[in-house]
């Protein structure tokens, strides 16, 4: 059976309002305004074992909110959800012993205590046995490279450190599911790294069934097999990246740098993006231009300085799939 | 098995508390200003009326020293480390512990109030009932308790004040997750509190008829009630039952809080991030 059940989840908000300026301030003292935001429209998937989910979804498409209801944070307006047998928001204290969650914009930490402190309050709030404590700790600490951090208060730390600490901290219950919502948001390139490679090894070793929401594509790239796409509280993709990729846009680029000016070529199903001076941009779609083919013929016609053939980037692969569905926030 | 983590939450903040020196005595400072003119006007009221009093001059003394050395425990604001966990919106990792959010607040409230109290109430003990005879202001000094009988149900009486103003304190705490901020339920607080614990006036200044309700109202276990016992004016019977009455508006405080917590956290919305 799936460890994690989720079956057309919703949740929707009361958001007040008042019209701008003065006029409108005085007529909101008489009458609330209250608008309804669904921020998630019945949502379903399942989730096995051991599995790593990317998740994915412009501001606002409500990857956290799923997040905030699978960890029982939040209450859904409707809809079924179980992890592990538990639906989390009506036996909370038992389903928060099992889980680990990290959010990358937030602080769980105390932060005028020193780390190990805040680990040891972690190790009494969880009631983990002193010996296990120690051992996970010690893991996490090599793992996370804390040992120099472990004496500062945590408001001395920087955030690369900080988020560090606090994923070890999320591990410290040795938790058989782990959440990360936006967990590299703001890092330098090898603390991301050290996330990633930390997030494979819980995953691939020890079995940690992760559900990750990242606008950091390459995060994706480097960890998720299964991607869900979520946009305007519903599921637009549940799918493997690579097929994501390679559906969405299989759109390739070409650049030429040609000894003496760039030409005007005109061929059939190949666009010219840019020219200038030596070097020619061309886009075309590969299942209609074989690439060997149209290489031979610039090559023939034309002596050739340079030349790169590119896939688009991610971040152009997933604001092109938003855009298509009409899933860039409002 | 779940009491360590609660104990474990106390420590950690009672410790962390102890650590601002700096306005510990900031506010032992100022207690000790207002304390001085608290004690002038009772000294200045009982030398122009010869009128019987509810209280002596000695034992109005005594309570002002008391409430000075105590300010700290009385819930005139919420938790200033909930109110910016509401801010922030790490509201949403407090419930991610496997631990009830009411008694986990409860208990922070009681470290916050305790550890604030303790270093203050000490100073406050050795200059109002030590200095102050040495420099010859020995009439308006702190006595010691009135009788055996009178400093050994203070202890308990003192347990009671920090577990009765920590629901106080929750209270406004969860008012402070409803609206989402933490002014309105402060200033509601303030007024409330100083009025009717006896921390301005000391209850039996009162007029007599209110007496009855002054002394049933949830906020006389404040300040009224313990002081009172400290120098015997409750004695016997009179002092269990205060005991009792603070004792129990603290369990009613608390079921109250306990029911208002669950429903605002079913209620929560966290947004953004």
């Amino acid at each position: 059976m799936a460890q994690i059940l989720v079956e057309g989840l919703s949740k929707s908000y009361r958001v007040s309002e008042r019209q701008s300026g003065a006029w409108g301030a005085v007529k909101g003292l008489f009458r609330r305004q209250v608008r309804i935001v669904e921020a998630l429209k019945g949502i379903s998937f399942e989730l096995e074992r051991g599995e790593l989910l990317g998740f994915i979804g412009p501001n606002g498409a409500g990857k956290s909110t799923t997040i905030k209801v699978l960890s029982g944070i939040l209450e859904p307006s409707s809809g079924r959800c179980e992890v592990d047998g538990l639906t989390p928001w009506r036996n909370r204290m038992r389903h928060v012993a099992r889980i680990g969650v990290v959010f990358g914009q937030r602080t769980q930490l105390w932060w005028d205590l020193p780390v190990i402190d805040g680990f040891e309050l972690l190790r009494d709030i969880y009631a983990v046995p002193d010996s296990e404590y120690r051992r996970t700790r010690d893991t996490m600490v090599g793992l996370m490279r804390l040992e120099k951090l472990l004496d500062q208060p945590v408001r001395q730390l920087s955030l690369g450190q900080r988020m560090r600490c606090e994923i070890a901290a999320t591990m410290l219950h040795r938790p058989s599911i782990l959440f990360l919502d936006e967990p590299t948001i703001g890092l330098d390139a090898p603390s991301k790294l050290a996330v990633r490679e930390f997030v494979k090894t819980l995953n691939r070793e020890q079995h940690v069934t992760v559900i990750l929401t990242t606008h950091d594509m390459h995060d994706i790239e480097a960890l998720a097999e299964r991607v869900i796409v979520i946009g305007n509280g519903v599921i637009l993709a549940d799918t493997s990246f690579e097929s994501l990729r390679t559906e969405v846009l299989t759109e390739r680029r070409l650049s030429i740098d040609f000894v003496g000016e760039a030409p005007a070529l005109s061929i059939p199903g190949v666009a010219v993006c840019s020219r200038e001076g030596n070097s020619l941009e061309l886009s075309f779609d590969p299942r209609a231009v074989a690439v060997p083919q149209l290489i031979g013929r610039i090559s023939a016609e034309y002596e050739l300085a340079d030349i790169r053939l590119e896939q688009p980037r991610i971040e152009e692969v997933i604001a092109h799939f938003y855009s298509l569905h009409g899933a860039t926030e409002a | 098995m779940r009491a360590q983590g609660y104990l474990s939450v106390f420590r950690m903040r009672f410790l962390l508390m102890l650590q601002y020196r700096a306005a510990a005595l900031a506010g032992f400072g100022t207690q000790c200003w207002w304390g001085f003119i608290k004690v002038m006007v009772f000294a200045a009221f009982f030398h122009s009326s010869l009128a019987h009093q509810p209280l002596s001059f000695a034992q109005a003394v005594t309570y002002t020293w008391l409430g000075q050395a105590f300010l700290a425990l009385l819930p005139w604001s919420g938790d200033p480390d909930i109110a910016e966990l509401v801010r922030s919106g790490n509201v949403s990792y407090e419930r991610l512990r496997p631990l009830d959010t009411y008694f986990y607040w409860y208990v922070r409230a009681m470290a916050f109030m305790s550890a604030r109290a303790a270093p203050r109430a000490a100073m406050m003990f050795a200059l109002a009932s030590l200095i102050l005879p040495l420099i010859g202001f020995g009439a308006w000094r702190l006595r010691a308790p009135a009788t055996t009988e009178a400093a050994l149900l203070f202890i308990p009486a003192m347990v009671a004040v920090v577990l009765l103003s920590s629901a106080f304190m929750m209270l406004i705490n969860i008012a402070t997750v409803v609206t989402m901020s933490d002014r309105g339920a402060n200033a509601l607080a303030v007024p409330l509190v100083i009025a009717l614990s006896g921390s301005i006036v000391p209850l039996p200044f009162f007029p007599e008829v209110m007496q009855r309700f002054l002394f049933l109202q949830p906020f006389a276990g404040l300040v009224d009630i313990p002081y009172r016992i400290y120098f015997a004016n409750l004695s016997g019977a009179v002092a269990l039952a205060g005991l009792l009455q603070m004792l129990t508006w603290t369990a009613v405080l608390v079921f109250a809080g306990h029911r208002a917590m669950n429903s605002a956290m079913t209620r929560l919305q966290v947004q953004g991030g």
